[in-house]
């Protein structure tokens, strides 16, 4: 057999990943090995294959995600820090045929925007949230979040957090399983290809649930950040599944009733 | 159809003027003294007819926030509050203002700082005339005097947030919210169906992706956007100052008073011109737009000008402002919920005169 060249591997039928058509261009500001890279490619793939481009409309946080219109080719919205569902909600009332997400990360929603994600969650809004639980603040330079697991150092808790004066860390997921507005609710990952794989199919049953009407969808997806954490790459994602993934544990905490 | 007569509160016929005018969502939080505009929503259940949707929000900072999202979609939306919660919506409105999105705001204004008191007040007016979140922007502010302003600036507050993709706001007061009077109502207008250019409602593939956001983190093109806002302003001021004027053609002293005000000084100048003084009046109806140029031509004529209002004196500036210096002005004002009397008025009119 010929030996396998450069040019074979780059033909596109021997691509096994591709680029998503709905991704643009547009060079990417996330730090080297961060999960939201990864998690936009997953979305923008699932929004493609699911063929939701034309009746999309997305949410975006504040966070380092903010400018996540720049990269995926759907409408977008960008909302106040924490207020995404608050927005994600009346777009979906005014447009009940539109496919509606958020995407937040874990001190947007689970900080200042707690209230929101609750009350959205409470009234069943027929959305779906993505949430990117770093356990840290990455955007303004690693400060602790209500995600920050105990012990954890960040800018804001130089000596570790301290649970006694910080109380412990929110599992949102949990919280918000109980409420019966959610439909589906899951933690899933994206630092390996088949992480990748299970929250792309999460995201595949968000979009028939949220077709079907049956209440808020909301996916929690246990990043990391090597910046804010002041890893490398690897070796934030030993430490993510070392130490996050215990106290986050990944699976279905609901799903419904067939 | 006809137009319908009706005996109704202040806020009932913001309510249903809002239904009227074909908009397509009200988000609100319950507070005194405008809590029947929600309340009269949800027992008309508007969205059995015209499909409009009304919402009761978490908080005030949740309503103005799904104001935000409807607004992006090219939807004609509202909210309301009292003091307050209007402070708690200057977050979202100020997104609105940079993400230059229309929407109607309803301001009853009651007496504060802080939780105050549930009566009328005037004392939000810097709040709402000079941007009242943080950066540079303006809302375009409607004053109404009347229950039947009260429903005929919906329909024109949608109008002008349309026409300048800009927040409108009604600034009105505990007292004529809670007013009963009668009130010609609008025929139902349907609610529109047209899928505006800009809006974020899924991409077909005739277009790029909408985009609707407040955020550029490249200097030269915020101060570009920045320059843009204030042309809008701009245009605000040569084209839609609106006031109205009583007795002005002889008047040696002018009252300045908008809203409730407004109608204490119409009695006012009654009584006055009785006694021989030759009093007049300019009711502001755009706040802002302020009727800058109408007042710094009168202030060639008069002898003085009175600016009568509900608060401790923030009017009173833009008065000042616009005579610049060629008339005496001077303020008179009651707070905390109270509300001059003529009489008083009259008093300190008088006084005024003296020097
Ligand atoms: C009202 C307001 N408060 C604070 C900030 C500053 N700020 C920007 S992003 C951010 C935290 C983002 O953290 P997270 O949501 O976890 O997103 P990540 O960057 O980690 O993805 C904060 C506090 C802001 N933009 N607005
Ligand atoms: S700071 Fe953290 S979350 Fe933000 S892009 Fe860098 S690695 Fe990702
Ligand atoms: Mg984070």
């Amino acid at each position: 057999m010929a030996e396998i060249t450069f040019n074979d591997i780059i033909k596109p039928e021997n691509l096994a990943y591709t680029k998503s058509k709905l991704m643009t261009d547009n060079v990417m500001h996330y730090c080297p090995g961060c999960g939201h890279g990864t998690a936009h490619q997953a979305l923008a793939e699932v929004l493609e294959e699911e063929n939701l481009q034309s009746r999309t409309v997305g949410i975006t946080p504040v966070g380092c995600s903010v400018l996540m219109y720049n990269y995926i080719d759907v409408d977008f919205q960008e909302a106040a820090h924490g207020r995404a569902p608050a927005l994600a909600t009346a777009v979906k009332r005014l447009m009940p045929d539109r496919f509606v997400f958020t995407y937040q990360g874990d001190g947007d929603l689970a900080a200042i925007g707690t209230a929101e994600t609750i009350h959205t969650c409470n009234r069943g809004e027929n959305i779906l949230i993505v949430f990117i639980n770093n356990g840290i603040y990455g955007m303004t330079g690693g400060q602790m979040a209500p995600t920050t697991l105990p012990g954890m150092k960040s800018a804001t808790s130089p000596y570790g957090r301290d649970v006694s004066l910080m109380g412990s860390p929110i599992k949102m997921a949990d919280i918000v399983a109980m409420l019966p507005g959610t439909c589906y609710v899951t933690r899933q990952s994206v630092n390996t290809a088949g992480g990748v794989r299970k929250f792309k199919k999460a995201l595949k049953k968000a979009v028939q649930y949220q077709n079907e009407k049956r209440g808020t969808c909301f996916i929690e997806v246990v990043s990391n950040c090597p910046s804010g954490w002041k890893m490398t790459p690897v070796e934030s994602n030993k430490w993510m599944e070392e130490n996050m993934f215990p106290f986050y544990p990944l699976g279905d905490l609901k799903v419904p009733a067939e | 159809m006809e137009k319908e007569l009706k005996l109704m509160k202040g806020n009932e016929a913001i309510a249903e003027a809002a239904i009227r005018a074909g908009a397509d969502g009200y988000f609100g939080y319950p507070i005194t003294p405008q809590s029947e505009i929600l309340e009269y929503l949800m027992e008309a259940n508007p969205q059995a007819t015209t499909g409009m949707v009304v919402l009761q929000a978490e908080s005030e900072v949740a309503a103005i926030n799904m104001v935000y999202g409807g607004a992006a979609c090219g939807k004609k939306v509202m909210t309301s509050s009292s003091s307050p919660g209007i402070s708690l919506k200057q977050e979202g409105i100020t997104y609105i203002a940079g993400a230059e999105l229309p929407c109607l705001i309803v301001n009853v204004v009651r007496g504060g700082p802080g939780l105050g008191t549930i009566q009328p007040a005037q004392s939000d007016y810097f709040q709402a005339t000079k941007g009242g979140g943080h950066g540079d922007y303006h809302l375009l502010v409607l004053a109404p005097s009347s229950v039947q302003e009260m429903a005929d600036f919906v329909e024109l507050g949608f109008d002008l947030a349309f026409k300048y993709r800009n927040p409108v706001m009604i600034l009105s007061d505990g007292a004529i919210g809670q007013m009963m009077e009668k009130v010609w109502l609008n025929p139902q207008k349907k609610r529109s169906e047209e899928i505006l250019p800009w809006a974020t409602t899924g991409k077909p593939a005739s277009r790029p992706r909408n985009i609707i956001t407040s955020l550029d983190l490249d200097s030269e093109r915020q101060e570009k956007f920045n320059l843009k806002l204030i042309a809008k302003y701009r245009e605000m001021e040569e084209k839609e100052v609106r006031y109205e004027e009583f007795m002005t053609e002889d008047a040696e002293y002018l009252f300045v008073g908008y809203g409730t005000s407004a109608r204490l000084c119409q009695k006012a100048l009654q009584l006055a011109r009785a006694e021989g003084i030759k009093a007049g009046l300019l009711r502001p109806i755009t706040l802002f737009p302020f009727p800058k140029k109408r007042l710094n031509e009168l202030a060639d004529r008069v002898k003085g000008m009175l600016a009568v209002e509900m608060s401790a004196g923030q009017m009173v500036e833009d008065v000042m402002l616009s005579v610049n210096g060629k008339t005496r002005v001077r303020h008179y004002g009651r707070m905390g919920g109270m509300i001059p009397t003529p009489e008083e008025v009259v008093e300190n009119l008088k006084s005024f005169i003296k020097g």
